[in-house]
């Protein structure tokens, strides 16, 4: 809401300063955006006429004028292509000054003397269209200073308002909040009711009480529509961001500026029959005043007549019966629409109107006639008219109740902390129109018509509150019972889990949630993602099922600007449709490319799958949560052989592996990316160490070299050992793999060292020997496994 | 004996001389080997009476320890040349670059939040959570933000086709504890918001933190004390902070709150459009409506809650001057955030 600074005083004759003004509306919950000068500062601008015009010697797009302030006549050079004998215009005297630093000076033009200038809109900041000189009025006395018959200097303040305060989308109920909030009585526009002078009546039917309770219409005939609107009607209209259409179209907007309601006037002759005020038929269209045909649905509220839909109601008029220059008899409506009704419906549309911002958060309900009866007395005054009886169609039942609210002095200082003489709050609540009453231990009140935003007690306590000033409330903090908050040993914070990461040299990366569905297809498991139904681009609307598509673009971005070694991982919820459910559970996800290690003179090579394997392996270890089991898997986006699932405790986690180099080629990935993609739940339950017992007995490392066929995974061989169950076994490590010369073709060589101990004694040799040699009959017999001579 | 004397001074001078652990090994021959010159005067006391052989004894021996004292000094001497040559021969640059160990960082969005998290774990708070994809009702509905609801419209909400929505604020975990559980009640609830939403101010998701206390006698006052202090240990800096009155469909009496300028300490500045001040986060009493939802007694209870979004405090605090850089994941960035 756009206000002019005058305008509000004209109501409420406070003496604050404008940014007294802005601070005290902001403060009390009305936030003032911006202060703007409504035009540029000009001085010794007054209203000249012209005496006469005649063509200047030398240039062609020039004259030469006589201009009177009512006292000289001066000599003019102008330009504009509407000036003329007998207009009335700004005249800038010799001395005056525009804005900050233009000084109109005795000049010559082309060699003819220029005593001052003829303005326009434009040039007195008074528009942002430069559209020839500014024609005013016969009316406006020449001579008179046109800075104070246009109210300025003035300041139109931006009211950023919540949706609660419909109430404050008018000057009205901008001046009630300023008089309260600076103890100022305000003067508000009295509507004194216009005597028909015929008995010229449109019925109206409420076919729809509900959505409107309450229609008042009024007949004018014989209006002229001709007739210019008033330039303190334009120039209010246009501090407040509205332009002048006609005079009548002007009137309806003022009053809605002025008091709140916004009204419509239609060609009372391009109506055919009763008005109705019904909901739409499905697929009934409308075209609108802008020119755009809608096709309605049958919860869209219409004023229809007898043939067709005219309005959008409390949205936007239709185009065949708007006021046109052949209007000649105005049918004007005042109504109240249901806030739900009007809610929504201009979104729907994409039509956001001065009429639907207001409607749809509440129009003061008693209103209407007032704004008929003000409305109508314009229009008699600017464009003349033979005014019917006002015709109010209501129905009372439909109409907003007007509740009682209580409100107890306890709730108000348990609250606030404050305590406020009941005069006091009495004060307060009537000054913003609520009506009061001291009860038992408080308050009986009313809200006022206008206010949609207050039917309890809470209510009432912001209005005290913002009234007395949050900011001079006082402060404390809660009074709490100590507790000592439970601390599971078991759980891993996911912050540690973190800061492992980070502690390998891996940055996190925070993805969108929605990825592109190309991507996903590609680089997804195969099955598709849960889709937005209104995405913000295509390129983001599916859901992630996985972390990999984001983060194998995040690597991208940083390879596309030279970064040879990119470390990310990143953790969040990924979205798995599961039959009707959906399973929206944290995920972690690391992508490492390029180089193993950062650049360094002693050596170079670039990631394999056991520096990522490495990496996840660590995340077990992480609190004693367990061991991983690795096993060979494929995914279409990762490359066969070089792929494995991750399981803990039987649980499927997810994949590790290397992106496929086809993949990685199209993606402009020269070198190779490694991915994991796990369930981050699993990974935080860690267990509670249970103690065992050490032994004090010397532990015996004893190495073999084992040859096995190539298809045996390490996985056998460990299993091959557990399977012994022999506690003197601690451990079985690789520390060799070897292929090549001396070792059959298929074959490999694995180097393994075997860690013993004894809890009870030391180990003699011939124990020792004898384990080795069960360790090397149970591969054999399992893995095929021959002792490397 | 001055033959002794002569043999004794002899071996020191040429131990003394001898640069080289052969050379040594040389003397020790000549000397104390099995034909050397001090084992040859050994050989001598054969020659001499009962009564003078222990002291000839005792002189030769003492000549024989002499020497191989000094030969294994020398020894010492001479193989730790040795091994300070074989070491000047592996010497480093020590100015060369050391074998990178580098740190990888945590996102500014999650250094911002685990210290939100962290401080009011001081106070008493929990972290709770809850899903991304939510249904109408957690969002919206026991919010009290009813379907024709005009604060629909400032949401840019995102929908999927059955009706349910991303999350366009961290307020339906409120919901989901004040469902789950019983008062008193003490949350923060941090993560991802979706808006429809997406300029230079604005990216279509983003990141809140939202906080609730239930519990009897909460009142504004503790609200304002709790922001307050909150604020002041965000920024760890003694702020002014004002509340202004705003509109929320969850919080009666609902406030904005302004902190005076990070940047210019309220002097006016770009980043606060010279105002001195900067909005940082709504906040109110708990709606009774909201409670009412969630089966929460009013007649016992009132409640705080609070809302703030992350990225506007880490640009504040960081001095990041563009939203974007936050999902862009540019190593450049995200490599300034280390550890």
């Amino acid at each position: 809401m756009k206000a002019s600074i005058s305008w509000l005083k004209s109501l409420c004759p406070t003496d604050l300063s404008v940014d007294e003004i802005v601070s005290r509306l902001t403060m009390a919950g009305l936030e003032v955006d911006g202060v703007e000068p409504a035009a540029k500062s000009f001085t010794n601008v007054v209203v000249g006429e012209v005496l006469a015009v005649s063509q200047h010697p030398d240039a062609d797009k020039l004259n030469v004028c006589e201009v009177t302030d009512g006292e000289s006549t001066y000599q003019v050079v102008c330009g504009a292509p509407n000036v003329r004998a007998g207009l009335k215009v700004p005249f800038a005297r010799v001395g005056a000054v525009i804005g900050d630093d233009f000084k109109i000076k005795q000049a010559k033009l082309r060699g003819v003397e220029s005593n001052g200038m003829l303005c326009g809109a434009d040039e007195l900041g008074l528009s942002d269209e430069r559209d020839g000189l500014m024609e005013l009025p016969d009316s406006f006395t020449t001579g008179a200073d046109f800075a104070e018959l246009l109210s300025l200097p003035d300041n139109v303040v931006e009211v950023d308002l919540t949706p609660n305060r419909g109430d404050c989308l008018s000057i009205t109920g901008l001046a009630r909040e300023l008089g309260v909030l600076s103890q100022t009585p305000v003067e508000f526009v009295g509507c004194e009711p216009v005597d028909p002078e015929s008995d010229e009546t449109h019925d109206v039917y409420l076919s729809a009480p509900e959505s409107c309770p309450c229609y008042v219409g009024r007949v004018i005939e014989n209006v002229d529509v001709s007739r210019p609107t008033p330039v303190w009607i334009v120039e209010r209209l246009r501090r407040s961001g509205i332009r002048s259409i006609d005079a009548i179209v002007d009137i309806t907007n003022y009053v809605m500026l002025e008091l709140g309601q916004p009204m419509h006037a239609f060609d009372r002759d391009q109506l055919v029959g009763a008005v109705d005020v019904r909901m739409a038929n499905d697929g009934e269209q409308l075209v609108l005043l802008d020119g755009k045909t809608l096709t309605l649905t049958h919860d869209v509220l219409v004023i229809a007549d007898q043939e067709k839909p005219l309005a959008l109601a409390g949205i936007m008029g239709g185009e065949h019966s708007g006021i046109s220059e052949k209007t000649t008899s105005v049918f004007l409506e005042s109504a109240f629409f249901n806030p739900i009704t009007i809610a929504g419906k201009a979104r729907r549309y994409g039509l956001h109107t001065d009429a639907s911002a207001r409607f749809e958060r509440g129009v003061d309900w008693q209103l209407a006639e007032h704004a008929c009866q003000r409305a109508t007395a314009l229009i008699i005054e600017i464009c003349g008219g033979t005014p019917g009886p006002v015709m109010i169609t209501d129905n009372e039942q439909a109409l907003p109740a007007k509740q009682v609210i209580e409100l107890s002095n306890a709730r108000v200082e348990q609250q606030l902390k404050i305590s406020l003489p009941s005069e006091t709050i009495q004060q307060m609540l009537e000054a913003l129109g609520f009506g009061v009453e001291i009860a038992e231990g408080g308050f009986r009140c009313v809200a006022p018509s206008w206010r949609f935003d207050v039917s309890i007690e809470q209510d009432l306590i912001e209005e005290i509150a913002r009234i007395y000033g949050y900011n001079n409330l006082p402060t404390s903090l809660p009074a709490q019972a100590l507790t000592m908050a439970s601390v599971p040993e078991a759980d891993t914070p996911l912050m540690r889990l973190k800061h492992y990461l980070v502690d390998q040299d891996i940055q996190e990366a925070i993805t969108y949630s929605f990825v592109d569905p190309a991507t996903q297809a590609i680089l997804g498991d195969g099955v598709e993602g849960v889709r937005l139904a209104n995405p913000i681009a295509s390129n983001l609307a599916e859901m992630r099922r996985s972390l990999i598509p984001g983060l194998v673009e995040a690597v991208r971005h940083n390879v596309n600007r030279q970064a040879p070694r990119v470390r990310l991982f990143e953790t969040g919820q990924c979205f798995v449709s599961q039959g009707s459910g959906l399973d929206q559970s944290e995920r972690v996800g690391i992508a490492i490319y390029g180089q193993s290690d950062p650049l360094h003179f002693s050596g170079d090579r670039v990631v394999d799958f056991f520096d990522l394997k490495g990496i996840v392996d660590g995340l077990g270890m992480i609190n004693g949560g367990g061991d991983f089991t690795w096993a060979p898997t494929e995914h279409p986006a990762l490359a066969p052989g070089q792929t494995a699932s991750v399981s803990l405790n039987g649980e499927l986690l997810g994949v590790v592996g290397r992106l496929h180099p086809k993949l990685a080629r199209e993606l402009d990935l020269p070198k190779p990316m490694f991915l994991a993609d796990l369930a981050l739940t699993p990974l935080l339950c860690g267990q509670v160490t249970a103690f065992k017992a050490i032994s004090r007995y010397p532990r015996v490392l004893r190495d073999l070299a084992v040859v096995v066929d190539d298809g045996v995974a390490w996985q056998q061989i460990v299993e091959a050992v557990d399977s012994l169950s022999d506690t003197r076994i601690q451990s079985i490590e690789l520390f060799d793999v070897y292929r090549g010369t001396g070792v059959p073709e298929g074959r490999q060589s694995l180097a393994l060292s075997l860690s013993l101990q004894d809890p009870e004694k030391t180990l003699e040799d011939a124990a020792i020997q004898g384990l080795v040699d069960q360790v090397v009959q149970v591969l054999r017999e399992r893995t095929g496994a021959e002792l490397r001579g | 004996m001055d033959n002794l004397q002569s043999i004794q001074d002899e071996a020191l001078a040429l131990i003394e001389s001898a640069d080289s652990l052969a050379q040594l090994d040389d003397v020790r021959v000549k000397f104390l080997g099995k034909k050397g010159l001090i084992s040859a005067q050994m050989k001598t006391l054969g020659q001499l009476s009962a009564e003078e052989r222990p002291e000839a004894g005792a002189k030769i021996n003492a000549v024989r320890d002499r020497v191989t004292d000094a030969l294994e000094a020398k020894k010492a001497t001479l193989e730790g040349e040795v091994e300070t040559q074989s070491l000047m021969r592996d010497a480093v640059d020590v100015t060369m670059p050391g074998r990178p160990q580098e740190i990888g960082g945590l996102h500014p969005v999650t250094r911002t939040l685990d210290r939100l998290n962290r401080l009011f774990a001081s106070l008493g708070y929990t972290v709770a959570t809850g899903p991304e994809i939510e249904d109408d009702w957690h969002n919206f509905e026991a919010l009290n933000i009813p379907s024709h609801h005009p604060a629909r419209a400032m949401h840019d909400t995102f929908y999927f086709d059955d009706g349910r929505v991303l999350r366009t604020h961290t307020s339906p975990v409120q919901i989901r504890t004040m469902v789950n559980e019983e008062p008193p009640i003490r949350i923060v609830a941090p993560g991802r918001v979706y808006r429809c939403d997406s300029d230079l101010t604005h990216t279509p998701m983003f990141h809140q933190i939202e906080g609730l206390v239930v519990d009897r006698d909460i009142s504004f006052a503790d609200l304002k004390g709790t922001i307050i202090t909150f604020l002041n240990r965000f920024f760890e800096a003694d702020l002014d902070v004002r509340f202004r009155p705003s509109y929320f469909p969850f919080t009666e009496p609902s406030a904005e709150v302004d902190v005076q300028c990070v940047m210019c300490e309220g002097a006016g500045c770009r980043v606060c459009s010279h105002t001195g001040w900067l909005e940082v986060m709504g906040c109110g009493m708990v709606h009774p409506k909201v409670f009412e939802q969630t089966g929460v007694d009013t007649s016992v209870y009132t409640g705080f809650a609070f809302g703030m979004g992350i990225e506007r405090l880490a640009m504040l605090r960081y001095g990041i001057g563009d939203l974007r850089l936050f999902y862009e994941n540019d190593l450049q960035f995200l490599n300034q955030f280390h550890g």
